[in-house]
């Protein structure tokens, strides 16, 4: 457990310490929302209609930027190696990197997201919901990222080869986690069945998305 | 430093081959608690496949491994320290943080912090960022990770590089101690060092001595 707590610890501090990641990823996302905007013309009604989508696609997009980081350091340097000498199983050392990225990205991702919702004139009713689904949401997020960062690990500019294989995968959480937002009603068009989805979404790339990555680590390693 | 428990290790005609060309078969060797194995061979001759094989990094082609000596059922990878080409040190932590993250990693609660600061002289810069040492310092802070946490057994693959004379004799002295302590060291280098080696490799003509 301390074993697993320092390397989350450390993993989180480097993220900030290092600086670019998580600064960029936030610009990345505030450009996005903010010039979409612009191409579509003074309609409020249109732009509240469409916000759930856009604030969803940016958040996907910006995770991505730093997605291919989560092993890329660590195995440039030699330390995969040395993690894969620890005590922790190389899954285990898998899913502690991609719940760092979870806290150290995604985490600001999400309460930037609100703000971000003002300038899309998103309903007023609908922020806790939004709130909601993207916590729910973005764990599968750094996870599944954690699958195509592994894969990818060793290539030279893997960064579009990530999208390409992790955007796929991220098109169940885009399409429930946009019908996630919505004000909140009961009834067959309430939040909760996509909200459960996403969380079901997280839930299992939280236990399946390790697994792949450390057997995708493990090739990389040879 | 007390070693947590000693271990022999044992080869059983393990081979290699990377890119399916084979860089040796056939390889056996036994080390008894206390001994050390000195790997040499021309470059490409397979020395760090090997210590990457015994470190459970590569797989072996043939043959096994076998360790005695311990009560769980270790794999070998847990019970060693490999200490490749690359530093593993990250340049945004202080060296302090580097060593810090290293004992409770690998030490699992057993790790002692200020011996490895201590081992290769890295307390007077215990607070500088990995990234504004010189390649001899971050060799040295690469190898105080062996003091890091107590672990039986040594890979060491080139350590002496651009190390100075002084940092060198020390790194002798280091593995003179661990052997003295009953621990197991393998060296790959082509600089002479005083420790006495038990055991020699030569890869390239893949017989044990």
């Amino acid at each position: 457990m301390r074993t697993a707590l320092a390397l989350l610890a450390r993993d989180v501090k480097l993220a900030w310490r290092e600086g670019g990641a998580v600064g960029v990823a936030l610009g990345f996302y505030l450009i996005v929302v903010v010039i979409t905007p612009l191409g579509l013309g003074p309609d409020l009604n249109l732009l509240g209609r469409i916000a759930p989508g856009i604030l969803w696609v940016g958040l996907l997009l910006a995770a991505l930027l730093s997605a291919g980081r989560i092993f890329e350091n660590d195995y440039e340097d030699g330390t995969l190696d040395v993690l894969a000498t620890g005590p922790l199983p190389l899954s285990v050392v898998a899913g502690i990197k991609c719940l760092a990225h979870w806290l150290s990205t995604c985490i600001p991702l999400v309460l930037l997201a609100p703000v971000l919702g003002l300038l899309l004139n998103l309903p007023m009713g609908t922020f806790p919901s939004l709130g909601l689904a993207m916590l729910a949401g973005t764990p599968a997020v750094s996870f599944v990222a954690g699958i195509g960062a592994s894969l990818t690990l060793g290539l030279r500019r893997s960064g579009l080869l990530l999208a390409l294989l992790v955007i796929p995968l991220y098109v169940p959480i885009l399409i429930f986690g946009v019908s996630a937002i919505t004000p909140y009603v009961s009834g067959p068009n309430s939040i909760w069945p996509p909200f459960l989805i996403l969380c079901a979404l997280s839930l299992a790339s939280v236990v399946l998305a390790p697994l792949a990555a450390a057997a995708a680590l493990r090739s990389a390693l040879r | 430093m007390q070693l947590p428990f000693k271990v022999s290790l044992s080869a059983h005609d393990i081979a290699c081959e990377r890119g399916g060309r084979t860089l040796f078969q056939g390889l056996s060797f036994t080390l008894a608690p206390g001994e050390a194995l000195l790997v040499s061979g021309p470059n490409g001759a397979g020395k760090t496949s090997l210590l990457r094989q015994l470190a459970g990094l590569l797989p072996l082609a043939a043959g096994r491994l076998s360790v005695t000596g311990t009560d769980e059922d270790l794999p070998v990878a847990e019970l060693c320290h490999a200490i490749g080409h690359l530093n593993a040190t990250k340049t945004a932590l202080t060296v302090r943080e580097n060593l810090a993250f290293w004992a409770d990693f690998l030490g699992e609660g057993h790790g002692d912090l200020e011996s490895a600061l201590a081992a290769f002289g890295l307390t007077p810069l215990s607070a500088f960022p990995a990234g504004l040492l010189s390649a001899g310092q971050r060799r040295k802070l690469a190898l105080s990770r062996l003091y890091a946490a107590p672990r039986p057994i040594w890979l060491l693959d080139e350590p002496s590089v651009s190390l100075d004379a002084h940092a060198v004799t020390r790194l002798d002295g280091a593995i003179r101690d661990h052997l003295k302590s009953g621990g197991i060291a393998v060296v790959a280098t082509h600089v002479p060092l005083k420790t006495k080696f038990d055991h020699e490799l030569a890869l390239g003509s893949g017989r044990a001595a």
